[in-house]
């Protein structure tokens, strides 16, 4: 990696990465483990809405097809653990991070050639169709009720007492920071500038040697890793996989992170992780302060992001990610805007 | 033989509806260059207000002139307040904000009208003719989904060719600023092809809601379906729409048919995926670029 | 009367028009000339309306068209035949000749109208039913001066008519012209580079460079010092 991206760049990375994982560290043991729970649901969100930030923003291939991905690690991870329930976590997570890998390959040699609404349409149909697949195989997949998982073992030196929910936290906003730190690197590099010369102009990056078809199927197995370790946290904080959660609307929450923080930065994406998990939270208190029927409770979150969507490409095209950075620039006009894209 | 001519009835019947709601994407991708992602829901929304109306008038057809009329409004609305304003800027804009437009629906309207699944009548009888003691292996059903599905798109066929509107229409369509620089009102014609596709969608809506039954995320295949038969024909081509429909209704009803039909959807992607492979721009496509 | 005065339009940073003066009367030919890039269709955008100015005003009889929308400002009469013709190529000629009288919703004065310009190009009306693709260069220009006549224009802005064509047709549109500005109650704002064909069918002429006026006059002063558009035109 260091041919690509300057090793002060890596070490600027780690140390924020050192620094974040200091204060989530820090928050996650002081809290209970109800607010634990939401901060695990957070950071997969998290890595899930960073990859398809890389592909759908910085390389600008609009994929609806997330949920699908995030799916395979998922039933990865399950059937794994339901084969050989002693194998190590890391590895299940390695294996499903791979399962998605491959699958992305395929998905994106595939979508190599598409543009668009063609590439939004495929991939919806992806969305759509891959959980008719564990219904129709369901001796193997667990059809609709799907296959239970274990939590993640808490190691024995943390004592009995130590909640699962708040080691479930730790680990995956370590996975998180992993793939963040590996994501920005990324960015930073020369991959990175391919992406987005791709994204901006794909002739004159042909013209220019970029091997565009290569750059793009890149993006999304790189995407698609991410979705194959977010899909895996998944299993692990749901104890279960089963089809129905797993498909568009899925794909849909992920997109609501991505658009909603930001469609081009990283960082973005973890406000839109923030949003996208504590929405249904605040709008479930406000149906019941407010004594809605309970179809108002379980609808009004979707409703929220459908609104969000609208509004959103109505007045900020740009996001949090970007109204935060208008609102910076208009108050500090003497700082120079980051320009990272 | 006999279970072959169902198929192929009942092939030809979902490949109509399938045939209308991707003349309705088609209608809008000529006009804007946007894919209405939201087609399907808007569609399954006009459906549940001409359930309603049905429920409370007892009139089935005052439900059906309803759902056309609130497609109408729908389209129009949607046109005028989201897309007019978003569709200049960056082309992955229209698609997240009718994204937007899917999620808002199908939250919607189950807290307005519970989320259940329905049954939604349908126009004619579904039991299949007999005649001269024989079974037919069709219904009125899907002789008035087959003749209603082509006589609105013969009516839209005479509409563009023949009338002036028409024609501002296709100009506003095929060169919206040439068409603006002789006085045509190119905002106000786009506004009307939206609500004219959305017509078509919401028939498409009454037509299918009988089969699937009606709930709020009871059209994501249908629309998925229709966007694969609107790629299939060709997504600049009407034509291509109707063929495409009726090819991909009968493909997926042999696959339902005799293989499984919880491969209905998984066929149609296969199917979507190998076409946009081999010929991303349909085996109708014609000539037309967008220009201005 | 069309009058443009002290129009300043840029395209982001980079101003295209500075300072630009010109007016027409109900009458005859003005000429703008000038190089590639000196803003000649610029100006003609920002009459239509595609265009609007960051400072000076388009008055048409008086009323500023700066807030009026490019549909109004061509049912005001100010017609444009933008670069290359804009024939829409995947209609008929018909249909695109019924385009320009559209929105008057006359369908007697249609036909009158479609009758004159049949006259005026009797090479159209046989081909009537063809898709204007079909079409040669210098068929596609003559449909789209017919299509702008069917408007009932006023003022008609024609930008490059002869870019590509041959020099017979280009003498025979320069002529057609000429003879409808005075015939009719029109007057013709005609952007060139083609100098000499331009001045000999203009009453006046405006040369631009760089986005601003440097000569303006009759055409015949224009004409009698060469020089000066010499300079400017490269040739």
């Amino acid at each position: 990696m260091s041919r690509f991206t300057s090793s002060s760049t890596i070490l600027r990375h780690l140390g924020w990465a050192v620094v974040a994982a200091l204060a989530a560290g820090v928050v996650i043991l002081f809290v209970d483990p109800y607010p634990d729970y939401q901060l695990a649901e957070v950071a997969l969100f998290g890595i899930a809405a960073a990859g398809l930030t890389v592909l759908t923003g910085f390389n600008g291939q609009l994929s609806l097809g997330h949920g699908a991905l995030m799916a395979i690690g998922a039933y990865t991870t399950a059937l794994l653990l339901r084969q050989s329930p002693t194998v190590a976590v890391p590895l299940v997570m390695l294996a499903s991070v791979a399962a998605a890998g491959l699958a992305s390959v395929v998905v994106g040699a595939a979508a190599a050639r598409l543009r668009g609404p063609y590439l939004a349409g495929a991939t919806l149909a992806l969305a759509v169709g891959l959980p008719g697949v564990a219904i129709r195989f369901s001796k193997v997949f667990g059809g609709d009720q799907g296959i239970s998982v274990p939590p993640i073992e808490t190691p024995s030196f943390l004592g009995a007492d130590f909640p699962p929910e708040r080691w479930l936290a730790l680990v995956s906003m370590v996975a998180l920071l992993l793939a963040f730190v590996f994501l920005a690197n990324l960015t930073r590099s020369r991959f990175g500038r391919d992406f987005r010369a791709v994204r901006d102009d794909e002739i004159a990056a042909a013209l220019a040697g970029i091997r565009v078809a290569g750059n793009q199927v890149s993006a999304f197995v790189v995407s698609g890793c991410c979705a194959g370790l977010a899909g895996s946290l998944l299993a692990f904080w749901a104890g279960l996989t089963a089809p129905s959660g797993l498909g568009l609307p899925l794909s849909l929450q992920v997109l609501a992170a991505v658009v909603i923080g930001g469609l081009g930065s990283l960082a973005g994406a973890v406000w839109g992780a923030v949003a996208v998990v504590y929405l249904p939270q605040l709008s479930s208190s406000l149906t019941e302060a407010l004594h809605l029927p309970g179809v108002v409770k379980d609808n009004l979150p979707l409703a929220l992001y459908g609104a969000a969507f609208v509004v959103t490409m109505l007045a900020f095209p740009q996001g949090i990610q970007g109204g935060l950075r208008l609102l910076y620039r208009k108050l500090w006009i003497a700082i120079p805007s980051r320009r990272d894209i | 033989m006999h279970q072959f001519l169902v198929l192929t009835t009942q092939g030809i019947t979902s490949g109509m509806v399938y045939a209308a709601l991707a003349l309705a994407l088609v209608l809008i991708w000529r006009s804007t260059r946007i894919v209405n992602f939201a087609q399907g829901a808007m569609a399954m929304f006009t459906t549940y207000i001409a359930l309603w109306v049905i429920q409370t008038s007892g009139s089935y057809w005052l439900g059906f002139v309803v759902a056309l009329a609130s497609g109408l409004v729908a389209g129009a609305v949607v046109e005028r307040l989201i897309i007019r304003r978003i569709a200049s800027g960056p082309p992955l804009n229209p698609v997240i904000a009718s994204l937007g437009i899917l999620l808002f629906l199908e939250a919607v309207v189950p807290m307005i009208f519970g989320g259940q699944i329905r049954g939604f009548p349908p126009a004619l009888s579904f039991f299949g003719f007999k005649v001269a003691g024989v079974d037919m292996p069709f219904s009125p059903f899907d002789l008035f989904t087959f003749a209603g599905v082509l006589a609105t798109m013969a009516l839209l066929y005479a509409l563009f060719r023949f009338t002036g509107l028409g024609l501002q229409l296709r100009a506003a369509a095929f060169a919206p600023e040439v068409a603006r620089l002789l006085g045509v009102r190119v905002g106000r014609m786009l506004t009307i092809g939206w609500a004219l596709a959305s017509m078509v969608g919401a028939l498409a809506g009454v037509l299918v809601a009988p089969v699937t039954l009606l709930a709020p995320n009871s059209f994501d295949s249908v629309l998925v379906f229709a966007f694969t038969a609107a790629v299939l024909g060709g997504l600049d081509s009407p034509l291509g729409a109707l063929i495409g429909g009726l090819s991909l209704g009968l493909a997926l009803s042999y696959i339902g048919g005799y293989m499984s039909s919880d491969l209905e959807t998984v066929g149609a992607l296969l199917i979507l995926i190998v076409l946009l492979m081999v010929r991303p721009q349909g085996f109708f496509a014609g000539t037309s670029h967008r220009r201005v | 009367m069309l009058e443009v005065t002290g129009l300043s339009v840029s395209y982001g940073a980079v101003r295209a028009l500075q300072g630009v003066s010109l007016s027409l009367g109900d009458h005859g030919v003005t000429t703008v000339l000038g190089a590639n890039g000196a803003g000649k269709t610029t100006l003609l955008r920002t009459i239509s309306g595609l265009l609007r100015p960051d400072a000076g005003s388009v008055r048409c009889d008086g009323a500023d068209l700066t807030t009026v929308s490019v549909e109004d400002i061509a049912r005001l009469g100010i017609i444009q035949v933008p670069e290359g013709g804009g024939v829409i190529k995947e209609m008929t000629v018909e249909d695109n000749l019924r385009l320009g009288h559209l929105w008057r919703r006359d369908a007697a004065d249609m036909r009158r109208a479609l009758a004159e310009v049949n006259e005026i190009f009797p090479a159209l009306h046989p081909r009537r039913y063809q898709l204007a693709l079909s079409l040669s260069g210098g068929e596609r220009q003559m449909l789209a001066i017919g299509r702008a006549l069917m408007a009932r224009p006023r003022w008609l802005l024609l930008d490059e008519p002869s870019l590509g064509l041959a020099p017979r047709l280009v003498t025979e549109i320069m002529k057609l012209v000429r003879r409808l500005s005075t015939e009719r109650n029109l007057a013709v704002l005609l952007v060139e580079q083609n100098a000499r064909i331009a001045l000999s069918i203009a009453d006046d002429a405006v040369l631009l460079s760089s986005g601003q006026v440097v000569s303006s006059g009759p055409a015949s002063s224009m004409t009698e010092d060469e020089s000066v558009w010499h300079a400017y035109l490269g040739y």
